[in-house]
């Protein structure tokens, strides 16, 4: 089967976020980033679908030069290799950053970079952990005339394409039949994630990463949806915070919880 | 009529969340413009209902092949209905996870982009939503010819604003029915199914001490045992931790999992996603102990400690004990 999953680079979780001085993004000098962790869960489905029935896993990620750090991530874990759709954040010329795209731009590039690789199988994470729009997966689905479906913990390959389990509100399962090729968006905690061996980042080095300029895939930027602003959230409660060290704070919260909330 | 409000139904009544969306859905038209939707293979009983609420009228979008949920049948039936009702300026429904499922290819279909999950709509109108797993907030706006489509997130918008009307004439109800062909759906889905028999009713439990990613592994939750233990609490997790194989899945609390309104609630290392949230913050009381103090969860929380849940969480153990 050949394979080609979407994986996005996103901060990492810990990372401690500010807003930008224009208030449209958050200060992304010094920030550390992370594979988007539902990418991760498509990653390690590819990886043992290919494990278990052979072809090619291939990573497709789209961002400015930082992105190879996580693409290198993903080719040492076991992906054969890499297309990065280079769009600088200050890059000139056509493409320009990801933010001049909504998410229907960034899905036609990313469909754009996948059909010369006719796969026969498109895996991406359900939401990513930045901008958490939940719709790549099904919007490539649809850019590329495949069908689709999302919040899948597992999948297996039958005689007529996929046999694949999806997750339902409140612990409720279904299964879904479907032909390939197909385009899924993987929920997290289906598998086990795997580390990178050292044998995996040696070998990761040597794999192919071909770098695309957003600019050449024919893809306007604009925007039909736009992010004008980002703002922290107004707190919902009056929260008591209870300080001093951690004795202090225990002993204070014990009080309250008898005295004022009167649940103990 | 301005906004198509698709509603969705579980077991043969309209969902609360749709009713959320009509809500929503009020902040950008009249009631007297806004058409529901109701959609399957038989719709009467739920058009019917629809028809009792603040709206100007309910369209049944009905065939046998929409009898079952499925992304291309969906997607195909309401494009058929959004391009024959030409007006159409808005397109609402409820962020469930069947609308994530296929709203984004039917908005796709027409050029456009699902804002999806939205928790506000202001002047403009603005529309937010959250980013960075609920630790900003992003203001949205459209631009173009639209429609354009818009989901709501569970528990943003009051359902009783929009309560049944007892003495109003019911609105009209339109039968639609879409050109629909087998060939056209792709995918098979069968009967819903669950894993094992819930044997954990978190649901009626007093007291839930509940444990997130803070806790770093599982050889380190006899901590978090211990504390329920005092406080007398079952055990609950957010999904990273059932996912991690850490606790089972029937201790789960969210989207995926259960929905809890115990007395006390103490969240543990748990930053407060939004699919979290929408599993817990109906408890009377909420504690919530973690080393980031932006982290969402406190923006829910009665009782904050933002510290080091390895030195809290012992010391809240041995002060629940001594306050016996």
């Amino acid at each position: 089967m050949k394979i080609v999953v979407a994986i996005k680079q996103v901060p990492d979780r810990d990372a401690p976020v500010r807003i930008a001085a224009d208030e449209k993004w958050i200060e992304e000098r010094e920030l550390q980033w992370a594979m988007n962790e539902p990418d991760a869960y498509a990653l390690e489905e590819a990886l043992q679908l290919k494990e278990k029935h052979g072809g090619e896993v291939i990573v497709l990620s789209a961002g400015p030069e930082r992105v190879g750090s996580t693409i290198r991530e993903a080719l040492a874990k076991g992906a054969d290799r890499a297309i990065h759709i280079v769009c600088d954040e200050l890059g000139a010329g056509a493409g320009g950053g990801l933010r001049n795209f909504d998410a229907l731009g960034v899905a036609r590039l990313l469909a754009e970079a996948i059909k010369p690789e006719s796969p026969d199988l498109v895996l991406t994470g359900l939401q990513s952990e930045d901008l958490g729009l939940c719709q790549t997966g099904v919007i490539l689905a649809e850019l590329l005339g495949l069908p689709h479906s999302t919040l899948i913990l597992h999948v297996e390959k039958t005689d007529a394409g996929l046999k694949v389990k999806r997750e339902l509100e409140e612990g409720w399962f279904q299964s879904i039949e479907m032909p390939l090729p197909a385009v899924l968006a993987m929920q997290s905690g289906g598998n086990k994630l795997r580390y990178a061996t050292l044998m995996g980042i040696k070998r990761a080095k040597t794999k192919e990463l071909r770098a695309v300029n957003a600019a050449e895939l024919g893809v306007q930027a604009g925007a039909v949806v736009t992010l004008e602003q980002i703002s922290a959230p107004k707190k919902q409660k009056s929260t008591q915070m209870l300080g001093g060290s951690a004795k202090e704070a225990a002993t204070a919260l014990v009080e309250k919880l008898k005295t004022e909330a009167r649940v103990l | 009529m301005s906004v198509l409000l698709v509603l969705e139904e579980s077991g043969g009544k309209i969902k609360r969340a749709s009713w959320e969306a009509l809500a929503a859905a009020h902040r950008l038209a009249p009631a007297q413009e806004i058409t529901a939707v109701v959609i399957g293979a038989e719709t009467d009983a739920l058009a019917a209902e629809a028809a009792a609420k603040p709206l100007g009228k309910v369209v049944r979008v009905e065939h046998p092949l929409l009898k079952t949920y499925t992304a291309d049948g969906f997607s195909i039936a309401l494009h058929q209905l959004i391009r024959n009702q030409s007006d159409t300026k808005w397109v609402v429904f409820p962020h469930t996870y069947q609308v994530r499922d296929y709203a984004p290819a039917l908005a796709c279909r027409m050029g456009e982009v699902l804002i999806g999950d939205v928790t506000g709509i202001e002047d403009g109108p603005v529309f937010t939503r959250q980013l960075m797993q609920g630790r900003l907030n992003g203001s949205y706006r459209h631009s173009g010819n639209g429609p354009c489509f818009v989901s709501v997130q569970a528990g943003a918008f009051r359902a009783d604003s929009v309560e049944t009307q007892v003495n109003a004439a019911p609105a009209p109800i339109e039968l639609f029915t879409p050109a629909l062909e087998p060939a056209q759906i792709r995918t098979a889905p069968s009967e819903p199914f669950r894993e094992s028999a819930q044997t954990v009713d978190l649901g009626s439990a007093q007291r839930i001490v509940s444990v997130g990613r803070g806790i770093k592994g599982a050889e380190n939750l006899p901590l978090i045992e211990a504390l329920a233990g005092a406080l007398g609490a079952e055990l609950a997790a957010s999904r990273p931790i059932c996912d991690n194989g850490w606790m089972p899945m029937e201790r789960q609390v969210g989207s995926s999992g259960q929905t809890v309104a115990p007395k006390l609630y103490v969240a543990v290392g748990i930053s407060g996603a939004i699919q979290h949230l929408v599993g817990m913050k109906g408890s009377q009381c909420i504690v919530a102990i973690n080393k980031d103090p932006d982290a969402p969860i406190f923006e829910v929380a009665d009782y904050g400690i933002a510290g080091d849940l390895f030195e809290v969480v012992p010391a809240l153990t041995e002060a629940v004990k001594a306050g016996r």
